[in-house]
């Protein structure tokens, strides 16, 4: 699986490079920089749009596409419904840690491209995801910085809750545990936090809970130390060159 | 052994006293030029907004756009950590480069509900910038504050004002334990190079845990939570 997704995006980066020459409204050099001190944002995408166009909107039910991305870190669903173009898919060849930056570019491919979309999941938790939601990126060259919240998909109660089979599969929209802590820094056995989401739309995400215990008690099997996080949680800098 | 935290305390009080009465790093030569015209002055007051975190004493910084007090994901200066895990601006005014115009600190640390603030004359400069730095006292190393903060568009009594993040210093993990925090809650120690447990990299605080929500050696309680931003800063050219 990670191999075919490898092949996609070197497939899509060969795409990408034969369009740089046909007309385009401008180069984004974009950086996507993770602020949070102990969370791992999933693949990102970002993708470049008319003014019309979202992946979410806060206060709106997440879709399909969303809830796999937020649940389980899959884009496959999004990346369908965009136009390979102006579309960016894991720039960072994978996790990107805690304090950590990339940077790509994207070639806008005509004047009404007007708008910046991107999203990740953040590791550890249930549904939780980075989104800069159709940003206007002005047309004049010139440096402009961005800051994001994490929000809540909604779509999975926030149990804080990972299994103990190493072969466990995320199943989006079935509920279901965290699909993972890349940091290896969390346990299991915890009893749940929480049960349902009240919000069911997508919000901003009320932060981890965690807990100072270890393998088999207290509520979540996230590190209260650790897995907390403040708002913003990424910094996204835009250098426009029209 | 807290009387003698509570002497040296009061010692790098009466320093930062002592450092507040020539703030103003301008150089002497200038001193008795009374020209209006080649001067810029500059009022800069930060308000702490949290409910129960003082605020160490400011450390300002006036320099031009080639120099950072600090990058977001990247390691902070020994300055800026000393800042971070003690108060104690000094270091972190003492490492200017040549793009530093000016540096001033406050004199004492301020608490919940007051301000703090700093004049600073200069010679005239263009594209100046501002940063600024001030410890949150009752954690490990969370400070708030700016960097390459744009200056230059402000005419005599113009004045703008910011809400900064507070960041994590990445120098000291966050144990919140009573040795490790200098402010009032726990009265421990402040700076030491040798805590090498945490990231090394500056990113967004994510916050204190405290005793009330289950991290039980924290010596700290609900009330020195903090949500977002923890200070206003205001400045105004007065000159």
């Amino acid at each position: 699986m990670k191999l075919n997704k490898l092949s996609t995006a070197i497939a899509s980066a060969i795409v990408f490079g034969a369009t740089m020459t046909t007309a385009n409204a401008a180069q984004w050099d974009i950086t996507v920089t993770n602020l949070t001190h102990g969370n791992y944002f999933t693949p990102l995408l970002l993708t470049a749009h008319d003014s019309g166009t979202h992946l979410f909107q806060a206060g709106e039910a997440a879709s399909d596409a969303i809830t796999a991305m937020a649940e389980c870190g899959d884009l496959s669903g999004l990346q369908a419904g965009l136009p390979d173009n102006d579309t960016i898919v894991d720039p960072a060849t994978g996790f990107l840690a805690p304090g950590t930056m990339t940077t790509t570019t994207i070639m806008t491919s005509d004047t009404n491209t007007s708008h910046l979309s991107v999203v990740a999941m953040i590791l550890p938790t249930n549904d939780a995801f980075i989104g800069m939601d159709s940003q206007y990126i002005p047309s004049e060259a010139g440096t402009y910085t961005y800051y994001i919240n994490g929000y809540d998909a909604g779509t999975e109660a926030n149990d804080e809750l990972l299994s103990t089979d190493s072969n466990y599969s995320c199943m989006p929209g079935e509920g279901g545990f965290m699909p993972g802590a890349p940091g290896r820094d969390a346990d299991t056995g915890g009893l749940g936090v929480s049960n349902a989401d009240t919000n069911t739309l997508v919000h901003i995400h009320r932060g981890i809970l965690g807990d100072a215990a270890v393998t088999g008690d207290g509520a979540s099997d996230l590190v209260n130390t650790i897995h907390r996080w403040q708002n913003p949680v990424a910094k996204i800098v835009v250098t426009v060159t029209p | 052994m807290k009387t003698n935290k509570s002497i040296a305390i009061i010692g790098s009080l009466v320093a930062l006293l002592g450092l507040n009465a020539c703030s103003d790093s301008d150089d002497d030569d200038t001193d008795n030029v009374m020209n209006s015209v080649t001067e810029q002055t500059y009022r800069i007051t930060v308000s702490n907004l949290t409910n129960g975190q003082p605020l160490t004493p400011i450390g300002v910084i006036l320099h031009t756009p080639e120099f950072s007090a600090w990058e977001t994901v990247e390691p902070v200066s020994t300055g800026l950590e000393m800042l971070a895990e003690s108060g104690d601006p000094s270091q972190f005014l003492s490492e200017s480069e040549t793009e530093v115009i000016a540096t001033a600190s406050g004199a004492t640390p301020f608490g919940p509900g007051s301000q703090q603030t700093i004049s600073i004359t200069i010679e005239a400069t263009e594209n100046l910038q501002l940063s600024l730095a001030t410890m949150l006292a009752n954690t490990n190393d969370a400070f708030t504050g700016i960097t390459n903060w744009d200056i230059s568009d402000l005419d005599v009594d113009d004045s703008k004002s910011v809400m900064p993040h507070v960041y994590d210093a990445g120098t000291e993990a966050n144990t919140e334990t009573a040795t490790t925090m200098p402010g009032p809650a726990a009265n421990g120690e402040g700076f030491n190079t040798d805590r090498t447990e945490d990231i090394d990299k500056v990113t967004i605080h994510p916050g204190v845990v405290t005793t009330d929500d289950g991290l039980t050696a924290s010596a700290l309680n609900e009330s020195h939570r903090w949500l977002g931003s923890a200070a206003k800063i205001v400045i105004t050219r007065t000159q």
